[in-house]
């Protein structure tokens, strides 16, 4: 039990897994189950935050992320102010930075960001004190993504430790596969990354991922198979990369047939799909898919490190 | 610094056989009262009085485990965000009578927290309150249904109810002097 070891969580901030050691992501997950538990109770509300003001930055579009992280924080009671660039000061030509001074100036106690530049998080946490999450930066890091990942395959497979993962698909403009990868290699499992190698980095092997081309080899081998998005919209003219999505699907996208031939794996998927190019349909609907719970999962993730980041006194 | 005992375990496994009596008392059937245990040392002394229902009348009466965390009002005054423990309510609350349980009563802010906790659940038709030590210094007008030993305390004074699948006996003691508060 945590109560008899030395260990406390230090964090103030979540700006990427690279910086939580494995016994914080071992806590945040724990401490999760117990928010997992507050979504199914009669009242799926506790007064936690209702102290807190959290701002949501989203400089990126993004369904899933906001609404998880806006339903969280309104779970737990908190003020939400919503911030989206179509709508907002950005449009003017207000810089980052003064944003950011303007919204702290209101007295808000903790932003979370989404931007397509890598490192803004790291930069707002120099220009504010309030405490940053990070919602995705550009390819960077997209911390709950993979803690939710990670939380869902302890609830499915027992445990993270010692499991075989496979991400497959887009891995140079994906940032879900770097936080994945962080942090499941400090929980104990071991990665492999199978796509195309038009869609795989220069440096693939400074990732610490085993790397594989073939989708075959790679379903056989492994215990979940996450799937990633075709990311259309970072990829300037997708078909240079690859020559149709058609063959994409046919090379690297699982199939019924993938499902009955190795029956070990578990599917997942960070969202949003694209129905016939990362997986069959049929595959997403399947009882091996476990997309939605990752869903609800994320909710209960991003519960606790709110809980976790929202700090007791100010010092 | 002072340490005294001032309950046996023979005392303390008198007093739980009491609270079992107790709980049974006002009603006809023996699985109508609803136990529900606080985090962490409440858990282990409503399981031990639910044991005890069970023996004297052969019927389990419900028991569940919450955790108020959320709903406490004094865990911003504190450094580190205090760690959530497992609540579990595996039964319907609406229209029981409910009996929460915890060790030690003190500023009465752990079970104003509980209660808020309960009505998110449900909607009892009565919660009583069992602590094993009242220590007095109430700040909110709070008591006990079922007091185990009301002890006058003093506000550096610490007061510790052991069980024996934590602390290895059953059995409580007064620190004396700890200078800081609990």
């Amino acid at each position: 039990m945590p109560e008899t070891t030395d260990y406390s969580f230090n964090q103030k901030h979540l700006l990427g897994l690279a910086d939580y050691s494995k016994e914080d992501i071992e806590y945040v997950l724990e401490q999760a189950k117990t928010f997992r538990e507050v979504l199914d109770r009669p009242v799926p509300k506790v007064p936690t935050l209702r102290d807190k003001t959290i701002v949501n930055l989203f400089y990126e579009n993004s369904t899933r992320t906001r609404l998880s992280f806006e339903l969280a924080q309104k779970r737990m009671g908190a003020d939400v102010v919503n911030f989206s660039t179509s709508s907002s000061s950005t449009k003017k030509g207000e810089s980052l930075k003064d944003t950011i001074r303007n919204i702290s100036s209101m007295k808000i106690d903790m932003v979370v960001v989404r931007h397509e530049s890598p490192g803004v998080p790291h930069f707002l946490t120099r220009c504010v004190d309030a405490a940053i999450l990070n919602a995705g930066d550009g390819a960077h890091e997209h911390p709950t993504q993979a803690l939710l990942d990670m939380f869902t395959i302890q609830q499915e497979l027992g445990a993270v430790e010692g499991k075989k993962i496979a991400i497959i698909g887009d891995i140079s403009h994906s940032r879900v596969v770097r936080s994945n990868i962080i942090g499941m290699k400090k929980m104990g499992a071991e990665v492999t990354i199978c796509g195309p190698k038009s869609l795989m980095p220069n440096h693939v092997n400074a990732l610490g991922a085993n790397v594989s081309y073939n989708l075959e080899d790679t379903l056989q081998w492994c215990d979940v198979a996450m799937a990633l998005r075709i990311q259309l919209e970072r990829i300037e003219g997708a078909t240079d990369l690859f020559p149709s999505l058609r063959e994409y699907h046919q090379l690297f996208g699982i199939r019924m047939d993938h499902l009955e031939k190795y029956p070990q794996f578990t599917v997942m998927h960070p969202g949003p799909i694209n129905r016939g190019v990362e997986m069959e349909s049929e595959v997403a609907d399947s009882d091996r898919a476990v997309i939605l719970d990752q869903v609800t999962n994320g909710l209960a993730v991003r519960m606790a490190i709110l809980y976790l980041l929202s700090g007791g006194v100010r010092i | 610094m002072k340490q005294a005992k001032i309950m046996s375990e023979e005392d303390v496994n008198r007093t739980y056989l009491r609270f079992a009596y107790q709980f049974l008392e006002p009603h006809d059937n023996p699985s109508e009262p609803a136990v529900i245990g606080m985090q962490t040392r409440g858990v282990y002394i409503g399981r031990r009085i639910v044991s005890i229902i069970e023996d004297i009348s052969g019927t389990k009466p419900d028991f569940g485990v919450l955790d108020v965390t959320f709903y406490r009002d004094d865990f911003r005054s504190k450094l580190k965000m205090p760690e959530v423990k497992i609540t579990e309510i595996p039964f319907d609350l609406y229209n029981r009578d409910v009996i929460l349980v915890d060790d030690v009563l003190y500023t009465g802010r752990t079970v104003r927290s509980a209660m808020d906790a309960l009505m998110d659940y449900g909607r009892p038709r009565s919660i009583k309150f069992c602590c094993m030590i009242d220590r007095g210094h109430r700040e909110l007008p709070i008591r006990s249904d079922y007091v185990g030993l009301t002890v006058p305390t003093h506000a550096d004074e610490e007061v510790q109810v052991k069980v024996k699948e934590l602390d290895g006996e059953d059995a409580v003691y007064v620190l004396k002097g700890r200078g800081t508060d609990a």
